[in-house]
């Protein structure tokens, strides 16, 4: 076998190596109550959880929760299957958190009753552009 | 009143710039193909066109700055990316905030590189300028906005609000113009985010100019001379897309919250995946100059770099990573057209290398191992399964999008723990890196054997060797990857460092570029490896409030709540918070708000006293002071070691109506750590919810609380004026002396209550920072009594986070040297090119 047979070889074992691992540590979107399926058999890899905020009929945020410290919080999350879930942040509330339209928790369940989040993704209305036409002169004040 | 004229200027100059690069094109490829004789007509009239659309290009650039300059906001950019308030500074960031701009400044750096080569090339001028006019065209396609039917093409950032924004009063009043903008995203609003931009846009427009010389010499046979001009301009492309990544980092590392300098975000690696191809395709490059093999691999590289490019500009403005990144743009509708304009540039990169590839002469002859080839070859494969390793996870958006695209399914999402991901593989691979250019520059120097290679990196292993071990035990690096890791960077800046000086004892400093890069790369992953591995986070909260004690204790809480003036142990220091401060126009440090009361009036306000400092009086006592950006707050917080004040951090805040709080962290450096302060939430200010009213009774001298605070209350006395209110014959104004103590601070209150006639009036004073407002209500002269009505509400806070970062002045410093190192290698290969370009022989 030549020596470029070899190298060749190598080059395409660490690919491989490379597509699995990556296939392994690859994470998914999954609803709270497969997420809970996984938990309860033992599986406790990080998971995707798109959802939004549980609101009440006048559109304000329901559920949460600050610590005392300030330096968490607890707040009640419906995913897209309409489950809702206490989750729980161990980090400052983020300013923008109750205006998102839709947030992204990536954690897994500590317990039954409680999702434990790593971190936050938001979407928020007004990320990078706005292309809804508001006064600003009239919000400044 | 709205002025279309300007936007209907842009607008054509758009066209213009469209139509001319079209033209521009077709000429010179009749210029490349036509006989000798009508060359020099053919040539000017390409020449004319192209600067045609050079003029049209850099007026399509000027009419945007001016419309956003000029505060037009009857413009949909100006509007919404820009405001009254900016410096002048941050309109060029607005200028590039949205997709646009950025695609403008693009197509501006394209421009220049094309007017640079047209006058430095001469065989080479036509056939090159093909691909970038066509290139330009694509570009300027996406500032097109036409739109045909349903078919849209390009965005223009020339149009009006009111063709964009459903809102009722444009109805009423087309003519209607917005005061102001809504700003510029306030992370922008740094000067880094002023020339980061900029400069990696320039690093993406140079990756056209080695793929241009490619195609033109793939189509006009010339296989293997587009290696020569090419070279330096793939040196330029890494030196300034590295630059341009750098800045990135630091960027983030000043700006943002996540207490670090790269997050293996989509967006970032979009950018390094191809500077690491781009670097391969450099090596393969010299490794063909030197021995004609690396041809077929040199052309693949350049090729794929070109792609990458145009790949990661997909990805960030497809608006497909909008679930996975915080920082990519929003979908403007141009996926299509970018998709178009990737797949033309691969679909003509194939054809043209398939029909020349049985013609591209390569060497039958197996590389030996002592030979540089082989180790440069090793070298660039593992810089592209590095770049592998991080655009196949990037991508999983893509794959749900093109699963979903055929009906599928796809719920796969990226890791959710990037940074352990990513870092895991890139580490090792840094490791390999490293190996390599310590042994491949040994290679490169000389003719190697067994017996030579091991006299020659005898000495600088043993050296790296002491030095790994010094720099493990003082620094007590004892986690084993991290040792490995300490001793492959010494052992690549020695052995490096070695070549180094006999490269200067030799010849000139024109050949020291790779081993000064290679040195750059040995700190880098040194530095890399210190302050990441080794970052600590200080503000562990030890105060015991816990929420759910049963898996509490897992979980660290790395945040800490400071009360102003109440000073908190934090690991090895006492911080306390001390207040909120503005930046003053013309005035050194930092200005206290209690000194300043807001007008009202844009970033204008009226110092209550003198304005003093270091012994200067800058203000008088009832000044207008120019604030520099009002909504930005700077949280004083002094660290203390054994009762000694050390030093005193100023981080920033603004909580900005569309996006929440926005956190710029401040450091304190040393030379070997940055201690690194982020707030990361803060009270409600300006705007609190008072509790209810309490009542206190005092005589003079009497000490009591309020609320919290001691206080002692001084006793009253009768003041001749009252601020704001003019005393008349028969008033009197007795003013309250309160002396609030809060830990070591004395704060003093002095609520006046007033008597005309039988009427009373009584002016509280509120101090925001205890979060109480005091009045005198009534005075009682038979009990020798005031009786104050005081209303609370929340003491100042701030909640913030502390690192320390070790070390991370290495990874600066090894990042100057890389790129100092490819500034050097660019010289000496231009040089080359201009030497042999003078011969006739280019």
């Amino acid at each position: 076998m030549k020596k470029g047979h070899i190298i060749g070889l190598g080059i395409i074992a660490v690919a491989i190596v490379i597509i699995i691992s990556s296939i392994g540590d690859a994470s998914s979107y999954e609803s709270f109550s497969t997420a809970k399926d996984m938990a309860s058999n033992g599986d406790e890899d990080p998971i995707h959880v798109v959802g939004h905020l549980k609101k009440d009929s006048r559109g304000t945020v329901t559920g949460l929760e600050v610590s005392q410290d300030k330096t968490s919080f607890t707040f009640t999350m419906v995913d897209n299957d309409g489950t809702e879930q206490q989750v729980y942040y161990n980090e400052p509330v983020p300013a923008d958190f109750t205006r998102s339209e839709q947030v992204v928790v990536i954690g897994a369940y500590k317990t039954d009753q409680m999702f434990v989040a790593d971190k936050i993704l938001m979407k928020c209305p007004s990320k990078y552009q706005d292309n809804e036409f508001r006064d600003v002169t009239a919000s400044k004040k | 009143m709205i002025n279309t004229f300007i936007g209907n200027l842009g607008h054509f100059m758009v066209i213009l710039a469209f139509v001319s690069a079209i033209i521009t094109a077709w000429s010179y490829y009749q210029y490349t193909i036509v006989p000798e004789t009508e060359k020099a007509s053919w040539r000017k009239f390409s020449r004319v066109f192209f600067y045609i659309h050079a003029v049209s290009a850099v007026s399509i650039g000027v009419i945007l700055f001016n419309i956003i300059y000029n505060h037009r906001f009857e413009y949909f950019y100006a509007y919404s990316h820009s405001s009254e308030a900016l410096p002048v500074h941050y309109m060029i960031s607005s200028f590039w905030e949205g997709q646009e701009g950025s695609f403008i400044l693009w197509i501006f750096w394209d421009v220049l590189l094309g007017l640079f080569l047209i006058h430095t090339n001469k065989s080479w001028e036509g056939p090159v300028m093909v691909v970038f006019s066509l290139v330009q065209a694509f570009l300027v396609s996406m500032i097109l906005g036409v739109v045909i039917g349903d078919l849209k093409i390009g965005s223009s950032p020339f149009i009006l609000l009111r063709d964009v924004a459903n809102a009722p009063i444009f109805q009423m009043n087309p003519d209607f113009v917005p005061e102001d903008g809504t700003g510029l995203n306030p992370l922008l609003q740094n000067i880094w985010m002023v020339i980061h931009p900029p400069t990696l846009f320039l690093g993406y427009a140079s990756t056209l100019v080695p793929f241009a010389y490619l195609m033109a010499g793939l189509w006009t046979g010339r296989y293997k001379e587009w290696i020569r001009p090419a070279l330096p301009w793939t040196i330029f492309s890494a030196l300034i897309l590295g630059m341009g990544i750098i800045m990135g980092a630091y960027w983030a590392y000043v700006t943002l919250n996540f207490g670090g300098y790269w997050n293996w975000d989509p967006v970032e690696n979009a950018s390094y995946v191809p500077w690491l191809i781009i670097v391969a395709s450099i090596h393969t490059m010299i490794t063909f100059k030197k021995s004609s093999t690396a041809l077929k691999t040199s052309i693949v590289l350049v090729i794929t770099q070109f792609i990458l490019v145009l790949y990661a500009t997909f990805l960030v403005r497809s608006g497909v990573l909008g679930d996975t990144s915080v920082h990519s743009f929003t979908d403007l509708g141009l996926s299509g057209q970018l998709l178009i304009y990737l797949f033309f540039f691969l679909f003509v990169a194939i054809f043209f290398s398939a029909r020349a590839w049985k013609d591209i002469p390569s060497s039958e002859r197996e590389a030996s191992v002592y030979s540089r080839e082989f180790w440069i070859f090793i070298g660039a494969t593992t810089l592209g399964l590095m770049a592998f390793q991080v655009i196949l996870p990037t991508s999983i958006p893509v794959y749900n999008a093109i699963i979903e695209a055929f009906g599928g399914i796809s719920n796969m999402a990226p890791p959710a723990d990037q940074v352990g991901f990513y870092t895991k593989f890139q580490l090792w691979f840094g490791v390999v890196v490293a190996l390599l250019t310590a042994v491949g520059q040994f290679f490169w120097w000389k003719k190697m054997d067994k017996a030579a290679l091991k006299s020659a990196l005898v000495t600088p292993y043993i050296i790296s060797l002491l030095l790994a071990a010094l720099i493990i035990s003082l620094a007590q690096v004892w986690n084993i990857t991290y040792m490995i890791i300490v001793m492959a960077g010494t052992f690549t800046v020695v052995a490096n460092a070695t070549i180094l000086i006999k490269i200067l004892r030799k010849s000139t400093f024109k050949l020291a570029g790779g081993s000064l890069a290679h040195i750059g790369i040995g700190l880098m992953l040194i530095g890399v490896m210190f302050s990441s591995g080794y970052s600590d986070t200080v503000s562990i909260n030890m105060s015991g409030l816990t929420y759910k004690r049963d898996w509490e204790d897992e979980l660290n809480k790395e945040n800490v709540l400071l009360w102003i003036n109440q000073p908190l142990q934090m690991k090895d220091y006492e911080v306390v918070y001390r207040g909120r401060n503005k930046k003053l126009e013309g005035v050194p440090g930092y200005v206290s708000v209690g000194k300043l009361e807001m007008t009202g009036q844009q970033n204008k306000a009226i110092a209550l006293e003198d304005i003093v400092v270091d012994g200067e009086t800058y203000h008088k006592k009832g000044d207008e002071v120019d604030i520099v950006l009002e909504e930005n707050s700077y949280f004083e917080i002094e660290y203390y070691q054994d009762q000694q004040l050390q030093f005193t951090l100023f981080p920033m805040s603004q909580p900005n109506p569309t996006m929440g709080l926005i956190s710029s962290p401040d450091s304190k450096h040393y030379l070997n750590k940055d201690l690194y302060t982020h707030i990361s939430a803060i009270n409600n200010y300006e705007d609190p919810e008072w509790g209810e009213d309490k009542e206190y009774k005092a005589t003079p001298g009497e000490q009591f609380h309020l609320g919290d605070y001691v206080t002692t209350f001084e006793g009253g006395e009768v003041v001749e004026s009252v601020e704001g209110v003019e005393l008349k014959e028969g008033d009197v104004a007795v003013k309250a002396n309160l002396v609030i103590q809060d830990h070591d601070k004395q704060i003093r209150l002095e609520p006046i209550f007033l008597i005309r006639g039988n009427q009373v009036g009584r002016i509280p004073v509120t101090n925001h920072d205890l979060g109480i407002k005091v009045q005198v209500d009534n005075i009682s002269p038979e009990s020798n009594q005031f009786i104050f009505t005081v209303n609370s509400y929340q003491k100042d806070y701030v909640v913030m986070k502390a690192l320390v970062k070790p070390y991370i002045n290495v990874l600066w410093v090894g990042t100057i040297i890389l790129l100092m190192g490819f500034a050097v290698a660019i010289y000496r290969r231009y040089d080359e090119f201009i030497k042999m370009r003078d011969k006739g022989l280019e």
